[in-house]
């Protein structure tokens, strides 16, 4: 019984639409004439939208420590930070700045007097901007009551080295492991290989210089 | 000096997160037949437990995708964002989290791209920014440091971009710019002095869509270099890189 009133309802509001004048409203079945009559409740309640008030913690910073082996100059004690931002849960990008003090070739200690490079020239500085990828996400057990979630993390990246008095156009491969150790505070072992081309012991070739580095961030 | 004046700002940097993590609280109830809880931030952490609908749940922080809630039990989890896209205020409001949505794709303001390349037989390290005016043109200013074999330098340019369909997964651009060169030969070569140039270019390029939020580009850019000497310097770049997108 409804329907059938809603039918002829819709009916006759589509028909006052097309013979939209004076005299088709004025013949309206429903109501006194002068009167618009309401045919159809609506039924949408208005909803609002409210944006959630949720820190988002997409940046990660933080510092690090470790070793590096510079080619040709013994290892050294290496530091610096970095600075991450997180675009999915797969892939973050991320700005790194390094430096350490590069030790004496073989060459200088058996001669004794000879020093290729001054003390200044010495300074291993280097940055890199890199694409990363948390390839392996995981869980970290420490006894039997606490877990961590962890992820295996592998980066790519172009950035540039200043020894020996030069910028050298830099390749910086690595992976690592970052370990939640609270929601916002993260632990990482991380490996990373600078690679440029140097000439500085004569032959152009290309030095490999890795690094092992411990570091903690922070998440905000 | 530089290094620890740089250590000392990470370490606050670090300091400063820290104070800033304890966020504030949202409250919402379940709409959905039920949400997963992961161990962490992603998908590849394991779920280990359930909340069903009509339930509470307090947001506590979000990182990329992914919310961390606590249930009115004291469980605490991460949950996607789609889980929660259903989810009231306890006053029956939708609620809107932040994030990036498909229509992002051309609706979108703010670009960052990372990009390494080759000018000139030096090789280039760059940061793009760019900022839409419309769907298809771009405003974009970058900054690249360039490493040589005889020489190094810096370029810095600001430029326009048409994108011919920007609603297509792949579509071709065409840029011009200007901007300053500078070059710094190396000192064991007979001209040592440092050059600081303008210059011009114009480029070509291709940029896809890998997902909602990631672009692939790859460029090309003929530079005019107005040298102080008779003849202007002709250079060709070549980049690719790595774009996000706001």
């Amino acid at each position: 019984m409804d329907r059938w009133l809603h039918v002829l309802l819709l009916s006759a509001v589509a028909s006052a639409g097309v013979v939209a004048s004076p005299g088709a409203r004025a013949a309206d079945p429903l109501g006194a004439p002068g009167e618009t009559p309401q045919v159809v409740e609506p039924r949408v309640e208005r909803r609002d939208v409210t944006p959630a008030v949720i820190d988002t913690e997409n940046f990660e910073a933080g510092a690090f420590i470790g070793t590096i082996s510079i080619e040709d100059f013994g290892s050294s004690v290496v530091y610096g930070g970095r600075i991450a931002y997180h675009f999915t849960e797969d892939v973050y990008a991320e700005a790194t700045v390094g430096t350490a003090k590069a030790g004496k070739t073989s060459y200088e200690d058996l001669s004794g007097s000879a020093q290729l490079l001054t003390d200044s020239e010495r300074q291993f500085t280097y940055y890199d901007l890199a694409v990363g990828w948390n390839a392996l996400p995981g869980e970290v057990f420490l006894g039997g009551k606490r877990a961590m979630p962890s992820a295996v993390y592998f980066s790519l990246g172009a950035g540039s080295t200043r020894f020996a008095g030069d910028d050298h156009f830099t390749v910086a491969l690595g992976a690592g492991l970052r370990l939640l150790v609270t929601d916002w505070l993260a632990a990482h072992l991380d490996v990373r290989d600078h690679a440029f081309e140097s000439d500085l012991l004569g032959d152009n070739k290309l030095t490999q210089n890795l690094n092992f580095t411990l570091g903690v961030t922070a998440f905000f | 000096m530089r290094s620890y004046l740089l250590a000392t700002c990470l370490v606050l940097g670090t300091l400063a997160a820290a104070v800033a993590h304890a966020g504030s609280v949202a409250q919402v109830v379940v709409r959905d037949p039920f949400l997963d809880l992961h161990a962490g931030p992603g998908r590849g952490y394991p779920v280990t437990q359930t909340v069903d609908r009509g339930a509470t749940v307090d947001l506590l922080r979000q990182r990329t995708d992914w919310i961390k809630v606590r249930t009115a039990r004291g469980l605490e989890g991460w949950v996607h964002r789609n889980q929660l896209a259903g989810t009231l205020t306890p006053q029956g409001d939708e609620v809107r989290l932040a994030g990036p949505s498909p229509e992002a794709r051309t609706a979108h303001r703010w670009e960052i791209g990372l990009g390494t390349g080759d000018f000139g037989g030096q090789s280039v390290v760059s940061v793009t920014g760019s900022y839409s005016l419309t769907e298809s043109l771009v405003a974009r200013a970058d900054v690249a440091q360039l490493l040589g074999n005889a020489s190094n330098g810096w370029l810095g340019t600001a430029g326009l971009a048409h994108v011919f369909m920007p609603q297509w997964r792949v579509s071709p651009f065409v840029g011009l710019g200007a901007g300053i060169v500078r070059i710094e030969p190396k000192a064991t070569l007979v001209q040592p002095e440092d050059r600081t140039d303008s210059a011009a270019y114009a480029g070509i390029g291709l940029r896809g869509y890998l997902t909602n939020r990631f672009l692939l580009q790859a460029e090309y850019r003929e530079f005019v270099i107005f040298t102080s000497r008779d003849d202007n310097e002709e250079i060709d770049e070549w980049t690719a890189g790595f774009t996000y997108y706001f």
